[in-house]
């Protein structure tokens, strides 16, 4: 069996008409047509359906089109996709649609090896095709955690066997996620998965000079060093956000304090020693702030907003739903607003979902008792779209940076958050963002079930996605696995 | 059982003081009345919930509060079904909402919860048809310790409206203090809270109590004082550096006693810690009215289950005024 899978690229040609191109890397905001052959773009522009054309027809296959998976969500694939099939040529009508880049999450937890009753790699890479994304940076806390080039490699393999999304693996910092000694970063960095991002996400990496020496080794490779930012001695025992919730509900605090203290810590260890720090999970305004002033004063930090600390408040806990409980928590109106503004200004240069799933029987657990995390993937677009694009918050297309070359200027994750341009990989997604729809958990593609937007009408949504010129999502509709779940030969 | 003011909404069940309406306590209180002679058994027991099984899920050890519910059902002539878990439900492989359900499945008629999870049963009363009564849960809510204080100090002082109550300690970490303030502040008293910036919850003052930095300068003014347990090992987690400390700042010994106007009485929810935030002298001096609030929790108590159980569905428009 090979250990390193090609990657499965689409073989026909498609032309995407009609759309808004959105492209944070050329800075293009316009109605342009894209053409896609071979998995990669051949052509942006008013000549590209000449330029599909004009390509020998013998070097096209016969066009590609999976299965779509059964069992989620209602009728057969709507023809839209493919009302114009001209000599082999697949015409989809974007009329209406935007096109951007496909979207990178620098934080998802695919939860295998070991959580796969939660989710495993095609669970998750399905709905991250259904989010609209074509990579996905699967975090360590896995079990076995992934602190070795051995199960790095895994995963990555993995992800190119399900053939839904890449999968590039963050390498945890410490092994074992114990935070005393080092992984070995340089072999995860040479290995086949190229590991150039590194955390204990879920677990604060709470030993200074531990932390100190993982920046500092971090700096010989030039790899990122992501840090949970959470002081665990002002977090014990805590169930949720800290403050007058918190207090008429009877659960422990989180404060606001234990965030900030942590990330100062980063922030100063980081730019003693010129390494690269990335902030996953921002949700306070004072580390908002923080990040502001640091990066001012020259600091290599990037950092993240997750969806829903852009939407969520602490009120939502009151009835004691457990899907509500996350780390760090959802919290006041004051830090949304925050987080917004920081996304907004660039403060925050990516949107990562921190998709963490957890199976019910965990979650219908008392609060105390229930772990922390929510699904994210599948929600991401329509919750950034909602809060931050509909309300004149973030034109389209610095949304649409946040969610591509933002997270690409974070790590390398090759082919992704790219231009649309001639001759780059055709990783594009196709946006309704008019399209308004209710939030069902249990019709997302997640093996879980822990939406905390159950019930909710949000705006916006993907209607297609492209891996390598390859439909993963179509009319709403992802495609099958390319190995269809089972563990295959790729010749 | 007859002249049970029932002008105020029906309860589905009894989770939290925030639920209710003054209207609401106020008849809870009347019924506990009512039912007084019965709970000190003067009278005898009456068979009001004749054939209703009541189960007490105790999730946290707390065999005062058992006891006391206990009691209540049996002198309504009620069936007791005692079901006690130690721990959490996961730590047994099964889901909260698995146990919630077997208890579904048995087919009790009320389900009396004491959890150490903030919450719990309300999650319950989401999985779970039959009123449940929250019988404390975290440090979140015990409505039925507040109703019988306020029961007490009614019997005390006639009505609340306008008395002034302080309560001293850790409410941090307490159940009772949050549904103390509630009930208190429901029935038109005014609420005053001195205790270790450590133990006073985030943004207390969104409680409307108002927050005395010196226990001596508000004992002259008030009806009660209502001393809250401090936990010993609370110490240890750098909330106060000494017990002795801790007495000497916020406990009640003879000399505060003696600045308390003249009908002013003290209370405790108990167990008390003697010697940390109540002086033996204090506890045992005929101002503290401990004893009574066990007795009055049995009245309570009854009335909580009478008002859940008895007094649902038909029986409500038959006493209709």
């Amino acid at each position: 069996m090979s250990i390193h899978p090609p990657a499965v690229t689409g073989r026909g040609r498609i032309l995407l008409t009609g759309g808004r191109v959105l492209d944070p890397a050329s800075g293009t905001d316009d109605h342009l047509d894209v053409a896609v052959a071979e998995g990669r773009i051949v052509a942006v522009g008013p000549d590209a359906r000449a330029v599909l054309e004009g390509l020998d027809e013998t070097a096209a296959g016969g066009g590609d089109a999976p299965a779509t998976s059964a069992g989620h969500g209602g009728d057969a694939p709507a023809s839209s996709a493919r009302p114009g099939r001209d000599a082999d040529i697949e015409v989809v009508d974007c009329t209406g649609r935007w096109i951007a880049p496909g979207f990178v999450d620098l934080h998802t937890h695919l939860r295998e090896p070991g959580g796969e009753a939660a989710e495993d790699i095609a669970t998750g890479s399905a709905a991250g095709a259904a989010g609209g994304y074509t990579a996905l940076c699967a975090m360590a806390n896995t079990n076995p955690v992934c602190d070795t080039a051995a199960i790095a490699e895994l995963v990555w393999r993995r992800g190119r066997e399900v053939a839904l999304v890449d999968v590039f693996p963050v390498g945890s910092i410490t092994r074992g996620l114990e935070g005393r000694e080092l992984t070995e970063i340089g072999a995860l960095n040479a290995c086949a998965a190229k590991v150039d991002f590194f955390s204990d996400d879920g677990i604060p990496l709470a030993d200074s000079l531990v932390m100190r020496r993982a920046l500092q080794y971090a700096t010989a490779f030039d790899v990122v060093i992501c840090n949970h930012a959470e002081d665990p001695d002002l977090t014990a025992g805590a169930q949720m956000n800290e403050g007058a919730m918190s207090s008429v509900l009877g659960l422990a605090g989180w404060p606001h304090e234990a965030e900030e203290v942590m990330l100062a810590r980063d922030l100063i260890l980081a730019g003693g020693v010129g390494a690269r720090l990335h902030v996953p999970h921002v949700t306070t305004a004072g580390a908002v702030a923080l990040i502001a002033q640091a990066k001012r004063s020259g600091v290599r930090v990037t950092a993240e907003a997750t969806p829903h600390h852009l939407l969520l408040t602490d009120d939502l806990v009151a009835d004691y739903d457990a899907v509500m409980k996350v780390n760090p928590p959802v919290r006041t109106s004051d830090d949304v607003e925050a987080v917004r503004a920081g996304l907004a200004d660039g403060t925050l240069d990516v949107v990562g979902t921190d998709h963490a799933p957890h199976a019910p029987e965990f979650k219908d657990q008392e609060w105390e008792h229930a772990p922390c995390g929510m699904l994210g993937l599948e929600t991401a677009f329509a919750v950034v779209n909602t809060t931050m694009i509909a309300t004149g918050r973030l034109d389209p297309l610095t949304a649409i940076a946040r969610f591509t070359t933002g997270p690409a200027a974070v790590r390398d994750v090759g082919g992704h958050g790219r231009g649309i341009a001639e001759g780059e990989d055709a990783n594009l997604v196709v946006l309704d963002p008019e399209l308004s729809w209710t939030v069902d958990a249990t019709a997302l593609h997640s093996r879980a079930r822990n939406s905390p937007y159950h019930g909710r009408e949000l705006t916006g949504r993907p209607v297609h996605t492209l891996l390598r010129g390859r439909f993963t999502l179509r009319d709403g509709q992802v495609a099958a696995p390319a190995d269809h779940g089972q563990r295959t030969e790729h010749a | 059982m007859t002249a049970i003011a029932t002008e105020p909404a029906p309860m589905p069940h009894l989770l939290g003081i925030d639920d209710l309406d003054t209207a609401q306590v106020v008849r809870i209180l009347d019924t506990a009345e009512q039912l007084l002679p019965i709970a000190t058994r003067e009278r005898n027991t009456v068979p009001t919930l004749r054939g209703k099984v009541v189960c007490n899920l105790f999730l946290e050890d707390s065999t005062r509060t058992r006891i006391s519910f206990d009691l209540a059902a049996k002198r309504l002539s009620a069936e007791v079904l005692n079901f006690s878990a130690k721990g959490s439900s996961v730590s047994k492989g099964e889901s909260f909402k698995d146990t919630a359900l077997t208890l579904d499945a048995m087919g009790v008629d009320c389900v009396v919860v004491r959890s150490g999870s903030s919450g719990a049963p309300l999650q319950l009363a989401r999985y779970l048809d039959v009123p449940i009564l929250n019988a404390g849960d975290g440090w979140h809510q015990h409505p039925t310790q507040a109703l019988l204080d306020v029961f007490t100090m009614r019997r005390h002082l006639g009505d609340l409206a306008g008395r002034h109550v302080v309560i001293v300690g850790d409410l941090l970490h307490s159940r009772v203090a949050r549904s103390e303030v509630q009930a208190l502040t429901l029935l038109g008293a005014k609420v005053s809270v001195v205790a270790p910036p450590t133990l006073l919850p985030p943004q207390v003052e969104g409680w409307g109590v108002e927050l005395v930095a010196d226990l001596d300068e508000v004992l002259p003014d008030v009806d009660v004082v209502y001393l809250l347990r401090v936990q010993r090992e609370r110490m240890h987690r750098a909330f106060f550096p000494s017990s002795r400390e801790y007495s000497r700042l916020w406990g009640m010994d003879a000399r505060r006693l003696a600045l308390l106007g003249e009908q002013a009485i003290v209370m405790h929810p108990g167990p008390m810690n003697r010697g940390v935030e109540i002086s033996g002298e204090v506890a045992d001096s005929d101002r503290a009215v401990i004893t009574e609030q066990v007795t009055n929790g049995i009245a309570v108590r009854m009335a909580c289950l009478y008002l859940l159980l008895a007094a649902r569905g038909g029986s409500d428009a038959e006493e209709a005024r």
